[in-house]
């Protein structure tokens, strides 16, 4: 009886004691001294003297620009969500898989080419293509069409970092949307046609309802890397100008090491862990997450 | 309902062909079957008839015009697939109310509709289920309901019993049948199995690599087979063929002889149903190797100087035992061009 529970014990270390021991290394303790520094007044030298709740309370109501960053991080988040990553990720999804194999395959290869690239690269082409100058390649088109030159940077920054990241999060969705459209039974279709749906019916009727849970997940998934990510933005706006496109992790950013305002950044950031928990929650709920992972009924006959 | 012809339907898949060209008439309010082993294009010549494949080649008509160019949608056919494809995320009601959908039909009388189709495959107590909660029995009905709410003028069956068990495909076998003669519906059955073909249909298609091999009713098929295929696809016990050789009106069969009836020559194939080897009496003999006893019969494998015979006898009480030679006779057979495959009218050899 000893021996034996002695072994499970063993059996459980070796099994979850790696998993655990990553978890607790590079999530548990950064929060502990997150946290830590949240309550200090460490700044640009690095030096603490004392602990405050002056950044927490500055986060809760003293800081004037936080409002604005929330806007901008809220339009910023849904609109590549809607847009992109869910949108524009199922659209291809749909047409590719509609297509026959070799050409839907082209067409996802070259919707994955932003992801394989180097953020910085990938970037650095942005810049490029908005480039404000006569030699922009979006200012080239233009001209081409006997259009005014454009400077997005400067006079649509928003639309510009949401359509660099959209571009990017598409492919994600469209590949896990992809492989789900694809398990679908293909009587399922020829029963709905014959049954007298046509195309977007099918899709509605059968499509949709049959990759739910992916939808879903993708959604969870995506949100919560689009509220914590901002390599792009950082990379080709700087959140700028001035703060127009600075998202909250940006932010979060920009206060620690811009502005060495290190302690406060530190209760940003928790701010954004709580916020990002949040979100995950009630996302999880409204999807009903739980039922949708159970295991399905099915009676094999 | 309509008249379904086929005018040299073909199917092909890049360079596989499934449905070489085939010509078919399927009459008004006729239940047929399309019977044939696994990969022979039972199905594809299905999924042509209901709009889902478009033919390679060739003309589909329905009441004598051509729907090569209608869309599945718009033929008003009823399908039951192998795997039934419910929609899963809905409801057994909303599953059989989806057809009704896209016609213009009002939500009242849609409902009537559904509740008198479910009524008719008897899933009336099952309406709020899903799919996932039925027994393949209960689902195979409700995608008969689905099919026929909306008063198809085709009915099609791909396999859809094959997912049930023995005693299950028994029951539903005569209710399919009983629901075809009430509705009047043409419907055309695909199988592999020919008990199905043969208790349920008028007639039967039988199919073999994409080509139909004969066209009959199952007294045909059975009796007047017009290939070595049809003949030992119908019929089980399967029958014995034995390889001879015609002439001078005589069948030399391993090493023995049979005087031929009729006109034969050369390389032929004899056919012999085992319950046509008739037992303990006739001028052959042989020895029986094995038995096996089924109840109502006993099937016997003889060796004999012709090769090895199975024989069948009917009666409750195996008559012989394992090891004991004795006489035995054909009383009937047929023969075929061993070549050709075909069967050679007339032509007999019964040994007495
Ligand atoms: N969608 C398809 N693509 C390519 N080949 C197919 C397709 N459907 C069927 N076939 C081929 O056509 C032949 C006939 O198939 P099928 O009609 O499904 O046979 P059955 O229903 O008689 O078992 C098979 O060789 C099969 O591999
Ligand atoms: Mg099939």
């Amino acid at each position: 009886m000893s021996t034996r529970s002695s072994r499970a014990l063993v059996d459980r270390l070796i099994f979850l004691g790696p998993a655990t021991a990553l978890l607790f290394l590079f999530f548990v303790v950064p929060v502990i001294v997150d946290v830590a520094i949240a309550f200090s007044d460490m700044g640009r030298n690095l030096k603490v003297t004392e602990f405050t709740t002056d950044n927490v309370r500055r986060l809760l109501g003293g800081d004037s620009r936080l409002t604005s960053i929330m806007g901008v991080t809220l339009t910023y988040v849904l609109c590549t969500l809607a847009i992109f990553n869910i949108g524009y990720g199922l659209l291809l999804a749909l047409m590719t898989t509609a297509l026959p194999d070799r050409a839907g395959g082209f067409f996802r290869a070259v919707w994955l080419l932003p992801r394989m690239s180097p953020s910085v690269v990938y970037a650095l082409l942005w810049t490029w293509v908005v480039a404000p100058t006569n030699y922009g390649l979006l200012n080239q088109i233009l001209q081409g069409l006997g259009l005014p030159l454009a400077d997005m940077k400067s006079n649509a920054p928003m639309v510009l970092i949401i359509l660099a990241n959209g571009f990017i999060g598409a492919s994600f969705g469209m590949i896990i949307f992809t492989s789900a459209i694809r398990s679908i039974p293909q009587h399922l279709f020829y029963a709905a046609r014959v049954d007298g749906a046509g195309g977007l019916s099918i899709i509605r009727h059968i499509t949709l309802p049959a990759i739910r849970w992916q939808l879903s997940f993708v959604t969870i998934y995506q949100a919560l890397a689009l509220l914590v990510s901002f390599e792009y933005i950082w990379l080709i706006t700087n959140g700028g100008p001035f703060f127009d496109t600075t998202v909250y992790a940006l932010y979060v950013y920009r206060r620690a090491f811009e502005n060495g305002q290190y302690a406060y950044g530190a209760a940003l950031a928790l701010g954004l862990v709580v916020v990002g928990m949040a979100v995950a929650l009630v996302l999880w709920r409204f999807f009903d997450m739980r039922a949708l992972l159970q295991r399905p009924r099915i009676e094999v006959k | 309902m309509a008249r379904i012809e086929l005018r040299a339907t073909s199917k092909t898949w890049d360079d596989v062909v499934a449905v070489e060209p085939t010509d078919l008439v399927i009459g008004d309010g006729e239940f047929v079957a399309i019977l044939g082993p696994s990969g022979c294009g039972k199905s594809t010549t299905l999924f042509m008839l209901a709009g889902l494949y478009a033919p390679s080649g060739g003309d589909i008509l329905f009441d004598g015009a051509a729907v090569n160019e209608v869309e599945a949608r718009d033929r008003n056919v009823g399908i039951v697939f192998q795997s039934y494809a419910l929609y899963p995320h809905m409801t057994v009601r909303d599953n059989i109310l989806f057809p009704l959908r896209f016609k213009d039909v009002p939500r009242e009388e849609a409902l009537k509709r559904a509740n008198a189709a479910a009524d008719l495959v008897q899933v009336r107590e099952y309406m709020e289920r899903k799919p996932s909660q039925l027994s393949g029995g209960q689902q195979q009905r409700v995608a008969l309901a689905r099919a026929l709410v909306k008063e198809p003028q085709l009915l099609l069956l791909d396999e859809p019993l094959s997912n049930l068990d023995a005693s299950l495909r028994l029951t539903m076998r005569s209710e399919i049948r009983n629901l075809q003669r009430k509705l009047g519906v043409t419907t055309v059955l695909v199988t592999h199995d020919q008990i199905e073909a043969t208790t349920m249909a008028d007639r039967i298609i039988c199919m073999s690599r994409g080509r139909i091999e004969q066209v009959g009713t199952a007294e045909d098929l059975y009796h007047r087979p017009d290939s070595l295929f049809v003949a030992s696809f119908i019929g089980s016990p399967p029958i014995n063929l034995l390889q001879a050789n015609a002439a001078g009106g005589q069948l030399a069969v391993g090493d023995g002889r049979l005087p031929l009836d009729g006109r034969a020559d050369g390389k032929v194939t004899l056919g012999v149903r085992p319950e046509s080897v008739v037992l303990g009496e006739g001028s052959l003999q042989g020895r029986i190797d094995d038995l096996e006893p089924h109840g109502r019969e006993t099937i016997y494998h003889l060796t004999t100087p012709l090769g090895g015979v199975r024989a069948l006898e009917a009666g409750a009480v195996a008559r012989h035992k394992l090891g004991d030679t004795l006489p035995f006779r054909f009383a009937d057979s047929l023969v075929f061009s061993t070549d050709s495959g075909r069967r050679i009218d007339g032509a007999r050899a019964i040994a007495a």
